[in-house]
């Protein structure tokens, strides 16, 4: 019967992707500077936070929340299914690793620095475990008004039509104030982050959007590096049938340097922006020249 | 981060693999000992140590049949820079030199073990056209190029090492050679937490030995914290001098040729705002990412390190206030405007949360910082600013 009641609850359209107002959210790295800034705008946003982990804290009370020592024991006690991850590089992988084998779907990941070897294991692992990761490397994920899971600023967000998913941080933020300004407002805002080997990709929330009733159309913001925006543009083409615009940094970066980000990077002449704009166009995306289109480029495609 | 040659050689006779006899030198009275007194024979090859490719068509690998030849390549390579079509205009300055046996060679191969993105896997690569680039045998002779994905959680297997050394066309002791010298190197790159090791050209000579005759090696700068071998490797005379005062300071800077200086909060945005001087007729000085935080202190890094560059004629502060509010940042440029003494026109941008407030107290400043509205018309005014001047 109980059973059955979260079912149904489970079944409760939902409108964004990903998370939204019954989202239950743990911290790993609960107790520490980071996690204790983010965890309390993540509150005072209105994200449903049931508590975090700090190895050794177990038992305290931190934020007004319980702390515990494992994963496995807060979700038992809490019956937590996302959890954002504020721990040092060093030690990341290990908690993605430890959230996904206690059982939380959505895993945010916003360290940054985590060694790519790591990284390699982490996502061998969790192709096992079928949980979500989202980043490492990223300001992590926003359904507007409902739960936001990460250290985007809340106040710039508006809720409405667009889904947007990002390899960059603040060039999300501007995606996100440039369609609050005009009117537009967001389902859902996803950054995937910029490190060359992490969790969901473009075409994982292309899907999700697409199948999400409330996103009406979508923005895309890749950088160089990768194939992954021409993947994208791929499954635009075959599956997609909402307005897309994209925006591509990097046009002027030299190659063979790495722009910040660690999957920034014209290798060998592949993960070029010109590439990916032109998969992108021909795919049928509007495709902003400059980042301060982004909204009126999905204006456009929206109107065509 | 990167190797040098000689570091990298010797990381791979740490693991067994045959790498020709060589001294790395730094004065050319040492170069003749080397070449008289460990190696012998009547010829050598002089490799200058830097951390670019491209050195053989640009002079920095010289093969010499005398001491006489020696001296005059060691005198001509250390001390000066060396430009290859990697590290073009500029160069990297040579002060080491890698001297060696020469061997007579039968055949020629190459050989790679690099992080995979797309598969998400470590790729072995190998390929019979050795001594080439090898995005050019990718482009003009794909078929020669062998890759064997690795399952993170198996590692490199047997049968796949023997999928390459019977792909290459390999015979006899040589199969087990290579199969020993592949786990070997996967042993290491993942040991070390590599991201590329490439030996360009991997020989047979002409007594059937295996050896790798030039080797490049990168190190994953997120694992630097737990190798700590690499730690002494380091040569900063490799990188932009700037580049290394910004990694001291915390901050991702990259020099290009232009003249108008950036300073933005993020990788994505510092992108996009080089971009946006470039669409409006501009050309960007640098890349420079000063991170959340975008504090007075890590402001005054930030422009003495742009302004280091004499070419900046103009800066452009391009800041999405998001959890930091535009006030604080604002007050942060401010102070560090006064602070650094800035002469040249400096643009700001600011965007989010207190925005009017932030504006304002620049306003307010008494400094001739230029406030823009929105992206465009800041990367207009910058291009307006370095014309003018």
């Amino acid at each position: 019967m109980q059973r059955n009641e979260q079912l149904r609850q489970y079944k409760v359209p939902d409108m964004s992707i990903l998370i939204n107002k019954h989202t239950k959210v743990l911290c790993q790295g609960f107790t520490g500077k980071q996690g204790t800034f983010h965890s309390e705008q993540a509150l005072a946003y209105g994200t449903q936070m049931v508590g975090g982990v700090t190895p050794g804290k177990g038992g305290q009370t931190h934020l007004g929340l319980p702390v515990f020592n494992t994963v496995r024991e807060a979700v038992r006690q809490t019956g937590a299914d996302a959890s954002v991850i504020y721990v040092p590089a060093n030690y990341a992988a290990d908690s993605i690793m430890e959230a996904a084998d206690a059982g939380v779907a959505v895993i945010v990941c916003i360290t940054e620095g985590i060694p790519v070897l790591d990284m390699l294991n982490v996502k061998a692992a969790l192709r096992a475990n079928g949980a979500k990761l989202i980043g490492p490397n990223c300001p992590g994920i926003i359904t507007p008004d409902e739960c936001k899971i990460g250290i985007m600023p809340g106040s710039i967000h508006q809720r409405g039509k667009v889904g947007i998913v990002s390899r960059s941080g603040t060039l999300t933020y501007e995606a996100v104030h440039q369609t609050t300004r005009l009117g537009l407002g967001q389902t859902t805002c996803v950054g995937i982050g910029g490190d060359p080997i992490k969790g969901l990709d473009f075409i994982d929330c292309l899907a999700m959007f697409q199948a999400d009733p409330e996103t009406e159309a979508i923005i895309l913001v890749g950088e160089i590096g990768g194939t992954r925006e021409e993947e994208a543009a791929d499954y635009i083409k075959q599956r997609i049938t909402k307005p897309v615009a994209a925006y591509i940094a990097g046009r002027t970066a030299p190659k063979g340097k790495r722009m910040g980000h660690a999957g920034a990077i014209i290798a060998g002449g592949s993960g070029t922006a010109e590439a990916k704009m032109r998969a992108l166009e021909a795919a049928g995306a509007v495709v902003a020249q400059s980042p301060a289109e982004m909204g009126t480029a999905v204006q456009t495609a929206m109107q065509r | 981060m990167n190797l040098h040659e000689y570091q990298a050689k010797q990381l791979l006779r740490e693991f067994n693999i045959i790498t020709p006899r060589g001294i790395v030198v730094e004065d050319p009275t040492h170069a003749e000992l080397a070449a008289t007194g460990y190696l012998g024979g009547d010829a050598w090859v002089v490799k200058a140590q830097i951390h670019a490719g491209g050195r053989g068509k640009s002079g920095g690998v010289r093969l010499v049949k005398s001491i006489d030849a020696l001296l005059e390549a060691a005198q001509d390579l250390l001390g000066n820079p060396l430009v290859t079509y990697q590290n073009a205009p500029d160069g990297q300055f040579v002060s080491k030199l890698l001297v060696e046996e020469t061997l007579p060679i039968a055949r020629e191969m190459y050989l790679s073990l690099v992080v995979d993105r797309e598969t998400e896997r470590v790729a072995v690569v190998a390929s019979s056209a050795g001594g080439m680039e090898i995005e050019e045998v990718a482009q003009t002779q794909p078929d020669k190029i062998l890759r064997e994905l690795c399952d993170p959680l198996l590692g490199l297997q047997e049968f796949q090492c023997r999928n390459l050394a019977f792909g290459l066309g390999l015979t006899g002791s040589h199969i087990g050679d290579l199969t020993r010298m592949l786990r070997a190197l996967y042993k290491l790159f993942t040991e070390s937490d590599l991201s590329l090791l490439e030996i360009n050209p991997l020989v047979i000579t002409e007594d059937g030995r295996m050896v790798a005759l030039d080797c490049k090696m990168g190190v994953d700068d997120n694992a630097l914290g737990r190798q700590k071998k690499f730690a002494d490797m380091r040569d900063d005379t490799q990188i932009d001098a700037k580049e290394v005062a910004a990694q001291e300071a915390g901050l991702n800077y990259i020099a290009l040729a232009g003249n108008i200086g950036c300073m933005v909060n993020g990788a994505g945005l510092a992108m996009a705002t080089m971009d946006l001087i470039k669409l409006h007729g501009g050309e960007p000085a640098n890349f420079l990412d000063v991170g959340g935080g975008a504090t007075a202190e890590t402001v005054a890094k930030a422009f003495k390190i742009i302004l280091s560059d004499s070419k900046v004629h103009a800066v452009l502060v391009n800041i999405f206030g998001g959890i930091m509010r535009c006030d604080i940042i604002a007050d942060g440029i401010i102070q560090a405007v006064k602070e650094v003494g800035v002469r040249v026109p400096v643009i700001v941008r600011l965007e989010g949360t207190n925005v009017e407030l932030g504006k304002q107290k620049l306003a307010e400043s008494g400094l001739s910082i230029i406030t823009a509205d929105g992206l465009t018309d800041a990367a207009q005014r910058a291009v307006a600013a370095v014309q003018g001047s």
